[in-house]
C-alpha cells in the first residue's frame, strides 16, 4: 500500500494488466518515449517496447479504428485520446464501429478495448481541452461509460475494463488527476463496473455526481450539514450500464435527489438519470428532481468557474431541494 | 507510373540565403531595402513578444503560452505577401500573421489575458487570436479542420468572382488527420484560389515527422492529388517569401492551388506545458539554433550594409516600447462581464438561455481563479 496519485493509479493498473495479459497494448499520440502528455502511460515503452506501446501519427480516427481491428483480431486494445475535447474525428468509428461490432455480427465480432481520455474543466483549458462528453458515448448502444473519482477506483476500474469484453470509454477527470492522492495497493485488484458507491451517507437529499464534479457535490453536502440538511452523495463510477437500483435505495430513503455534472444541461446524462429514478420512485418523492450542471453553452476560458457547476452552485439547489 | 525526377520540387528544398549572408544570385529578387527591414523587424518583434510573454506565463500572470520561436519566417513572409482582402485559416503558430497584417498588438494581447479586451470575450486558451479585421478566421485548438475550410473559402471566393485567395496553415502532424486528405482532395478537384502550408517544424509535441508520415517528404503528398507543389526552407525568409508570394499571385490569377512544405524547426516547447528535454537532443536544437532565421537574415542585411548596429538598436528600442505600451494598456484589465458567458452561442438568445442567464446573473459572482 502505497498514497497514490490518479496519474499513478491509472499507470500501475496499464503495467499489472500488460504484465498479466501479452493481448494488452497501449496506442495513441505522445504515449511511447514521453509518457502522455499527463504522463500517464509512464515508462511502459521503456518496459514493453515499440510493439505493446505505440506513438501514432496525429490521427484520432486511425487510432480508435487500428485499434477495433486489434481488439477484433483478439488484442486488448487501450487507446488513448489526448483530450476528450479531440476525440470527435474517431466518433465515427466510436460510435458506428466499435459499439455496433458485435451486435451487428450476431456475437461473432466483438471489441473489447478500452479508450482512455482526460476530460473536463477546472484547468484552465478553455473551450476545447475542458469539455464531457460522456452523453453522447452513453446515447450509443453497445458502449461502456466509466468515470472514476479518485485514484483507488481508477486503478480497480481500469483494470476491470480492460479485462472486459466490450468497448469501454474510460473519463479521467484530469482535475483530480494529480490533486488527490491516497492509499493504493501495489498488487492488481478489480472492481466490479457498474456498481455505484454511497460515500457520505445522509437522510435528507440524495446528490448524484461522478469525476471531478463528486468534491464539489461533497463540499457543498459539507455546507449544506452545518444549516441541519443531511445529504447522501454517490458517486456513480461507472456511468454506463447505470447502477439504477444504488441510486433508487438513496431516494427512496431521501425522497429528494440532485444530479451534478459539468456537461451541458440539455440531454446532459442528468436528464436520464433523474428520469429513470422518477420511473421507479416518483411516489417517493417530496421535492422535484434537480440538476446542477454546465450552462447550455461552450465551455469559457476566463470565465471557467462561472461556468461549472461548483460548490457554490450546487449549496443554494440543495437548500431549495431540502426545503421544498 | 510516372517517377518523380529527383529535382522535382516538392523533393528539394528551396533556398535563397546561403549559409555565409550571402543571397543565391540565381534566386535573389533583390527586394527593396525597405521589404527587407519589414522582414527583419517583424520577425524579431515576434521573438521578443514571445520571450516576453512566454517569461509571464513563468511568472503566473498567464495561464499559458504558445511560442513560435524558430518559426517566425513563415508567417512573417506570408503577411507581407497577402493583400487585404485576402483570408488566413491559421493552425497552432501562424497567429502573428495579423501582426505582420496590422492588426493591434494590444487587442492581440488582450487575447492572452482573456481579458475585457480581448474580442474574442476570454473564451479561449492563450495563443488563439482571430480577427476579423484581417481576415483571420478563428480556430478552434482541434488538429485539422481548418484545412478544408480554407478550401471552402477559396471556393466561395472564386463562385463570387472576388480576387481574394485564401491560406490555410498546418503543422506536420495535421497533415495524419483525415481533414487534410479532404482538403487536398477537394482543392485538387475545384481547383480554388487556396493556398495550404504546412509548416514542418519536426515534431508533432513528442513525435518526430518520421514518425508521422512514411513519405518521403511532405510536398510530396501534393502530386497524388493533382496539385502543385513545393518544398521550402521555412527558415530563409527570402525563399518562403518568394515561394508563397508567387503561389499567392498565381492563386489570384486563377492558376489554381498550391501545396507548400515550409521546412523549419520549433526551437521551444510546444507550449508553455511542454518539456522537450524528455523527448529530444540538445545537440538538434542547437544544430537548428546555428539556421535561426532571424540570425541567417541579419548576417545578409549586415552583408549588404542595409542593417548595422544603430539600425538594430533602433529597431530594438522601437519593439520595446511598443510592447510596454500594449502591456500597459491590457495587462490589468479586468475579466470580460459575466453576461458573457451566454453571448455568441446563438445570433440571438433563446428562451432556455435567458432563463438561465436570469438564474445566474442573479448568483453572486464565482471566485476567478487567477491566472
Ligand atoms: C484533434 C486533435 N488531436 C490532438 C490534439 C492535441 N495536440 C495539440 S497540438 C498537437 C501536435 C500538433 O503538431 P503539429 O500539427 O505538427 O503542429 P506543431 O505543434 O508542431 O506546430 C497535438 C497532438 C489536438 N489539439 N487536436
Amino acid at each position: 500500500m502505497t498514497q497514490k496519485n490518479m496519474v499513478q493509479a491509472i499507470n500501475e493498473a496499464l503495467r499489472l494488466e500488460m504484465q498479466r495479459d501479452g493481448r494488452v497494448v497501449v496506442l495513441g499520440e505522445d504515449v511511447g518515449k514521453v509518457g502522455g502528455v499527463f504522463r500517464v502511460t509512464q515508462g511502459l515503452w521503456d518496459e514493453f517496447g515499440d510493439d505493446r506501446v505505440i506513438d501514432t501519427p496525429l490521427n484520432e480516427a486511425g487510432i480508435i479504428g487500428t485499434a477495433i481491428g486489434m481488439a477484433a483480431y483478439g488484442m486488448r486494445p487501450v487507446p488513448e485520446i489526448q483530450f476528450a475535447d479531440f476525440i470527435y474525428p474517431a466518433f465515427d468509428q466510436i460510435v458506428s464501429e466499435a459499439a455496433k461490432y458485435r451486435y451487428r455480427s450476431g456475437g461473432e465480432y466483438t471489441c473489447p478495448m478500452v479508450i482512455r481520455t482526460p476530460y473536463g474543466g477546472g484547468i484552465k483549458g478553455g473551450a476545447y481541452h475542458s469539455q464531457s462528453p460522456e452523453a453522447l458515448f452513453i446515447h450509443t448502444a453497445g458502449l461502456k461509460v466509466v468515470c472514476p473519482s479518485n485514484p483507488y477506483d481508477a486503478k480497480g476500474l481500469l483494470a476491470a475494463a480492460i479485462q472486459d469484453d466490450d468497448p469501454v470509454l474510460f473519463f479521467e477527470p484530469k482535475r483530480v488527476y494529480r490533486a488527490v492522492k491516497m492509499d493504493v495497493p501495489d498488487e492488481a485488484y478489480t472492481l466490479p463496473l457498474g456498481e455505484a458507491k454511497v460515500v457520505r451517507p445522509g437522510e435528507d437529499v440524495t446528490v448524484v455526481a461522478w469525476g471531478a464534479m463528486l468534491y464539489e457535490a461533497l463540499s457543498a453536502a459539507e455546507t449544506v450539514e452545518a444549516q441541519g440538511i443531511s445529504c447522501e452523495v454517490v458517486d456513480l463510477r461507472t456511468l454506463w450500464p447505470l447502477d439504477l437500483e444504488s441510486i433508487v435505495r438513496s431516494v427512496e430513503k431521501t425522497g429528494r435527489i440532485v444530479v451534478v455534472h459539468e456537461a451541458p444541461k440539455a440531454c446532459g446524462f442528468g436528464a436520464e438519470i433523474l428520469q429513470l429514478v422518477t420511473e421507479q420512485s416518483f411516489l417517493h418523492f417530496q421535492a422535484p428532481p434537480a440538476r446542477v450542471t454546465g450552462w447550455d453553452t461552450p465551455f469559457p476560458y476566463t470565465l471557467e468557474n462561472e461556468y461549472l457547476p461548483l460548490a457554490h452552485r450546487i449549496v443554494p439547489q440543495l437548500i431549495a431541494t431540502a426545503n421544498y | 507510373m510516372r517517377t518523380l525526377p529527383p529535382d522535382d520540387p516538392t523533393l528539394t528544398l528551396f533556398s535563397i540565403l546561403r549559409e555565409d549572408g550571402t543571397a543565391d544570385p540565381q534566386q535573389d529578387a533583390f527586394l527593396p531595402r525597405e521589404t527587407l527591414l519589414a522582414m527583419y523587424a517583424q520577425m524579431l518583434r515576434i521573438r521578443r513578444i514571445d520571450e516576453r510573454m512566454l517569461g509571464k506565463q513563468r511568472q503566473g500572470k498567464v495561464g499559458f503560452y504558445g511560442t513560435i520561436t524558430g518559426q517566425e519566417a513563415t508567417p512573417v513572409a506570408t503577411g507581407l505577401s497577402l493583400s487585404p482582402e485576402d483570408w488566413v485559416f491559421p493552425a497552432l503558430r501562424e497567429a502573428a500573421v495579423m501582426l505582420v497584417r496590422g492588426f493591434p498588438l494590444s487587442t492581440w494581447l488582450a487575447q492572452v489575458y482573456g481579458n475585457e479586451a480581448d474580442i474574442l470575450k476570454g473564451r479561449q486558451m492563450p495563443s488563439h487570436q482571430s480577427g476579423r479585421a484581417v481576415n483571420q478566421v478563428a480556430w478552434s485548438s482541434c488538429i485539422g479542420p481548418q484545412i478544408p475550410q480554407a478550401v471552402g473559402a477559396a471556393m466561395a471566393a472564386k463562385a463570387r468572382g472576388d480576387r481574394s485567395v485564401s491560406v490555410g496553415f498546418m503543422g506536420d502532424g495535421a497533415t495524419s488527420q483525415p481533414d487534410f486528405h479532404a482538403a487536398m482532395t477537394m482543392a485538387g478537384i475545384h481547383r480554388p484560389p487556396v493556398v495550404l502550408i504546412c509548416q514542418n517544424n519536426h515534431w508533432s509535441i513528442s513525435v518526430p515527422t518520421e514518425k508521422q508520415t512514411a513519405s518521403a517528404t511532405l510536398a510530396v503528398k501534393a502530386h497524388a492529388y493533382g496539385l502543385r507543389g513545393v518544398r521550402v526552407d521555412g527558415n530563409d525568409v527570402l525563399a518562403v517569401h518568394h515561394v508563397v508570394k508567387e503561389a499567392v499571385d498565381r492563386a489570384r490569377d486563377g492558376g489554381g492551388p498550391t501545396f507548400i512544405e515550409s521546412l523549419t524547426y520549433r526551437m521551444g516547447p510546444h507550449s508553455s506545458s511542454d518539456d522537450p528535454t524528455r523527448y529530444r537532443s540538445q545537440e538538434e536544437v542547437e544544430t537548428w539554433a546555428k539556421r535561426d532565421p532571424i540570425a541567417r537574415l541579419e548576417r545578409y542585411l549586415r552583408t549588404a550594409e542595409i542593417l548595422d548596429d544603430a539600425t538594430l538598436e533602433g529597431l530594438e528600442a522601437g519593439i520595446r516600447a511598443e510592447l510596454d505600451a500594449a502591456l500597459a494598456e491590457v495587462e490589468e484589465l479586468g475579466p470580460p462581464a459575466r453576461a458573457t458567458v451566454f453571448e455568441d452561442v446563438f445570433a440571438a438568445l433563446p428562451p432556455h438561455l435567458q432563463r438561465q442567464q436570469a438564474q445566474f446573473l442573479a448568483m453572486p459572482p464565482a471566485q476567478l481563479a487567477h491566472h
